[in-house]
């Protein structure tokens, strides 16, 4: 194997972010798809420092910390919002969210 | 390429594969944070020491906790001692336990070596991002911390129990 450092780092990030994508898709359970969300935006961040590294800027580090901070905003919002899902619904199932009472 | 990036970037990949695989939720965030290490390793080999630094500390730390502790908050019970039994079988740590001391083995090698990156990366040293944070990114920090205080103020709100506005009797009525 003798690929360029940077097309390695871009290729397990986009690796990483097919797999958030697929769970995304495949998992019913909203957790886990909380879970997908972040992994798929770890894999952004991990292309925006492979980046970074290959021109030798600051950006893409910089990019990097405003993706942690909005997924801990994320995160917060979306917990709680599961919350209060939960307390309707009396379960995790994001089918069950899928009919409008009203 | 590095056999160390090569080491990390397999961890991470498997230990996603079974985040997506788990059923059971706990598993699943075990795994979570031994792929958030992995990708931190190899945020490391990236010449960005810093970024590494911070990954682990917001995401595999805050992070992960805060979901740790909503989903421990969300299943109360008299079952929930015997969960616990459960999830803590050998069987289930062993392998997160395994990944996460390779990790920290080449960690260490990575640091007791002080090697230079491979060919075509070049370190971003964390002066260099703090300047570009305070200087031309200035607005984009602001707007951050605009974003931090939303999210606060959202999760106050929509994590707030709503009282109740039927008497018990008259909600028994209804249920039946």
């Amino acid at each position: 194997m003798n690929l360029h450092p940077t097309t390695a780092g871009l290729l397990l990030a986009g690796i990483l972010f097919v797999l958030g994508l697929i769970s995304v898709l495949i998992r019913r359970n909203i957790i886990f798809m909380l879970l997908s969300v972040e992994i798929m935006l770890n894999a952004a961040g991990l292309a925006f420092v492979v980046a970074a590294s290959h021109w030798g800027q600051a950006d893409g580090q910089v990019m990097f910390m405003f993706i942690l901070a909005m997924a801990a905003a994320e995160v917060s919002v979306g917990l709680a919002l599961i919350l209060q899902l939960y307390h309707q619904l009396r379960s995790l199932d994001s089918d069950e969210a899928s009919r409008m009472n009203g | 390429m590095d056999i160390t990036f090569i080491i990390a970037a397999f961890i991470a990949v498997l230990a996603t594969l079974r985040v997506i695989t788990c059923y059971h939720i706990m598993h699943a965030l075990l795994y979570l944070v031994v792929s958030l290490l992995a990708v931190a390793v190899v945020l490391f080999t990236y010449g960005a020491p810093f970024m590494a630094v911070l990954e682990i500390i917001i995401y595999a730390g805050a992070i992960m906790v805060l979901i740790i502790f909503f989903v421990m908050m969300l299943n109360l019970g008299l079952e929930t001692a015997e969960n616990e039994k459960a999830w803590l079988r050998p069987r289930i740590w062993i392998v997160p336990g395994v990944f996460c001391f390779v990790l920290l083995a080449e960690l260490l090698y990575l640091i007791l070596q002080n090697k230079q990156p491979a060919a075509g990366i070049q370190i971003v040293p964390p002066k260099q991002v703090g300047m570009a944070l305070f200087g031309p990114y200035l607005i984009a920090v602001e707007l951050t911390g605009i974003l931090l205080m939303a999210g606060i103020v959202g999760a106050y709100h929509l994590g707030r129990q709503h009282k109740k506005t039927l008497h018990r009797f008259l909600e028994n009525n209804l249920d039946t």
